[in-house]
């Protein structure tokens, strides 16, 4: 059989999660990494991060609303995904997952959202015209109390929502961990410590891809990027990367040391079909070079100029994107590409233009950006006081 | 009371939480079908409707009424625990009226290699061969009695009684 090496089992020739199931936790993640960076802000008061808060609110939400698509693509039966709402059956993770992602969406990111740009949205309703006036108004939910009392009251409460955030960003991204760390079938996923990698990793892609995004949109907008926000941002992602990539050794160092009957089987595999995913990609280029650069900018950062520091974050805030992108591939598919066996070897070929192939990985990545576009256009997060003035003639603040 | 009026706006948030759940149930009303749960996690009536489907197998005891001879050397063959539909497939409409369908018989060319091919999937201690080099192209009931395979414990080639 072509791709098949040694023995395997009839059904684990063929790989049933495909790229977009690798797409999906690396999207998740990156919302729960967005959120948990806008909650550095909001909860433990980062100021110097503040630029980025509402960007990295929003950018959460365009992705968390990407998120559930891959799988919609996934099934066979996208129509009867809203079962698992209708039949809730508690027992199965995967069942229970829409309603972590519902509350996560609903009660903690458009909450969240709706508190912070409230005082916007009522002002724009007022000043807008047409179509857009419409969905204003109807974002406002028809109250236009914007008193000092009434926001007050509301930072108030968005403190509560993002504090609740938190572990919720933590069960929503833990959660997928959980899903492949919990079957005990597969001794590449089978581990209590998935959960956690997870949920670290999810924190570094999603706070490198918020910086990147904060860096290039204030480009496009022709502003001055904030050094002492980027700074910040990048040190930070340095100490959660180092938690990561400790955590992802820890879990090595502990299969290594276990070394039990799956061993030599994952062994073989990680210097084969993995080793240019896993080490070279996600390991070595992915995790060692950007840790050095960013190593190297936390002890010499006075001796960097700020371009070359821009220049260094740039790329590794990319190769971090990469590197985590990788971890996913590596689980999910490496997970599937040995037998139960342990005595045989199949392949994943990635096919083109199906409904679960490669151009459609492609397309849900770069729709969130679509949506981070539109929701850029409704909601600017940029309170610089240029664009404000020019969006804003009448605002009066 | 300015404490609600001021806060106003989060029970309309909340509203919209609630006129959401009443929309929920409503709809959920009306899609989950009635009998659902009444036994398990699924549609009690569908076990109605799946009762409700027509016979397929007729089972060992029908065949073996009417069929005693093979019956016997079945019994007393290596393939006593193998049902007669195992391999002659679903005979019910047969075995109801067995004047009017009359069963096609097994090719034992794709027939005995779908259990006994050698894999390595398969138990060590069960029979299997390499059907290609073991059997040189001919059919495997020219050795083989199927309903008493073992070589030598009954005639075979159109002699399976
Ligand atoms: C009611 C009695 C009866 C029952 C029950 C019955 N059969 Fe038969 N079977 C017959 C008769 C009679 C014939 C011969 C019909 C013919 O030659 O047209 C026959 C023919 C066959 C044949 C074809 C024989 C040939 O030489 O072509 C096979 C195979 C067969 N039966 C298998 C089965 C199996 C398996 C079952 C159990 C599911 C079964 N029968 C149940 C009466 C029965
Ligand atoms: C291991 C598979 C197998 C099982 C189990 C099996 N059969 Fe057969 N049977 C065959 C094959 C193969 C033939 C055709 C033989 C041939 O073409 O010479 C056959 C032929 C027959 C025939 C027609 C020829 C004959 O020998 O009379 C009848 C009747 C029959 N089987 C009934 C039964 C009944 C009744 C049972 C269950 C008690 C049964 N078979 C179990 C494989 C099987
Ligand atoms: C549904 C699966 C199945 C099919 C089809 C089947 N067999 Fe078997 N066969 C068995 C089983 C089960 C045994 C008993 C093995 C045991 O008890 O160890 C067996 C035993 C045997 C044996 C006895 C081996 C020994 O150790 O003496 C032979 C020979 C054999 N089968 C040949 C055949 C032939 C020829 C056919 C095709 C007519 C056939 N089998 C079709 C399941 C099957
Ligand atoms: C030329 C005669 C002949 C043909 C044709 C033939 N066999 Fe056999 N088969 C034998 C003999 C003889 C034995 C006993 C050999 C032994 O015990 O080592 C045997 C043994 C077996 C065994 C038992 C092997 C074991 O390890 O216990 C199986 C299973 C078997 N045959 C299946 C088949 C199947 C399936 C076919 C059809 C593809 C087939 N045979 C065709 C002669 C034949």
């Amino acid at each position: 059989m072509s791709g098949v090496e040694g023995y395997m089992y009839p059904n684990e020739v063929t790989l049933f999660w495909s790229v977009l199931i690798v797409l999906y936790p690396y999207i998740t993640g990156l919302v729960a990494g967005a959120f948990i960076l806008a909650s550095l802000e909001r909860v433990f008061k980062v100021d110097a991060v503040k630029p980025t808060y509402r960007l990295a609110l929003l950018t959460a939400l365009a992705f968390l609303l990407d998120a559930p698509l891959p799988l919609q693509f996934h099934l066979g039966h996208p129509e009867r995904s809203p079962e698992m709402y209708f039949t809730p059956h508690a027992t199965s993770a995967m069942a229970m997952f829409g309603y972590v992602y519902l509350w996560y969406l609903m009660a903690v990111l458009v909450f969240e959202i709706w508190l912070d740009y409230r005082r916007e949205i009522v002002l724009r309703s007022q000043q807008t015209k047409g179509l857009l006036r419409l969905i204003y108004k109807i974002m406002t939910l028809g109250s236009t109390n914007i008193s000092e009392r009434a926001l007050h009251i509301d930072e108030k409460v968005g403190w509560v929502v993002t504090l609740i955030g938190i572990p919720s960003a933590f069960m929503l991204h833990g959660y997928v961990g959980f899903i492949f760390g919990s079957i005990k079938a597969n001794p590449w996923w089978s581990s209590p410590l998935m959960p956690v990698v997870f949920i670290f990793s999810a924190m570094v892609s999603g706070v490198a891809a918020v910086m990147l995004l904060y860096m290039g949109l204030t480009k496009l907008r022709k502003q001055t990027i904030d050094m002492r926000c980027v700074d910040t941002i990048a040190m930070y992602m340095f100490y959660i990367f180092v938690i990561d990539f400790t955590l992802e050794m820890l879990d090595l160092v502990h299969r290594i040391y276990e070394a039990d009957e799956s061993f030599r089987s994952i062994d073989f595999m990680v210097h084969t079909k993995l080793f240019f995913s896993q080490i070279v990609v996600q390991i070595l280029i992915g995790t060692l070079v950007p840790l050095a650069l960013l190593f190297i900018v936390q002890v010499w950062k006075n001796n960097i100029s700020e371009i070359a520091r821009k220049r260094i974050y740039v790329l590794c805030g990319s190769l971090i994107l990469i590197s985590v992108f990788a971890m996913r591939w590596n689980v999910v598919i490496g997970g599937q590409l040995f037998s139960k066996s342990f005595l045989g070897y199949t392949t994943y070929k990635m096919e083109l233009a199906t409904r679960e192939g490669l151009l459609a990985a492609i397309g849900l990545t770069l729709l969130p950006l679509g949506f981070l576009w539109i929701l850029l256009k409704l909601l600017p997060p940029w309170n610089d006081s240029q664009s404000h003035a020019a969006q804003l003639p009448a605002s009066g603040d | 009371m300015s404490i609600f009026k001021d806060a106003g706006h989060l029970f309309r948030f909340a509203a919209l939480f609630v006129i959401a759940f009443l929309v929920f149930l409503v709809v959920r009303h009306y899609v989950v079908p009635k009998s659902f749960g009444k036994y398990g996690h699924y549609r009690a009536a569908a076990m109605d409707e799946i009762a409700a489907h027509p016979m397929q197998f007729a089972g060992h005891q029908a065949c073996e009424q009417c069929h005693s001879d093979v019956a016997a050397t079945h019994a007393s063959g290596m393939h006593a625990h193998v049902n007669c539909e195992a391999c002659h497939g679903p005979l019910a409409k047969h075995a109801d009226d067995p004047s009017s369908v009359t069963p096609k018989l097994p090719d034992t060319a794709t027939l005995c290699v779908r259990c006994h091919e050698a894999s390595a999937a398969r138990p060590k201690n069960f029979p299997q061969v390499k059907s290609a080099e073991h059997s040189g192209g001919m059919p495997c009931q020219t050795c083989h009695n199927p309903h008493s395979p073992a070589i030598g414990s009954g005639a075979a080639a159109g002699g399976a009684k």
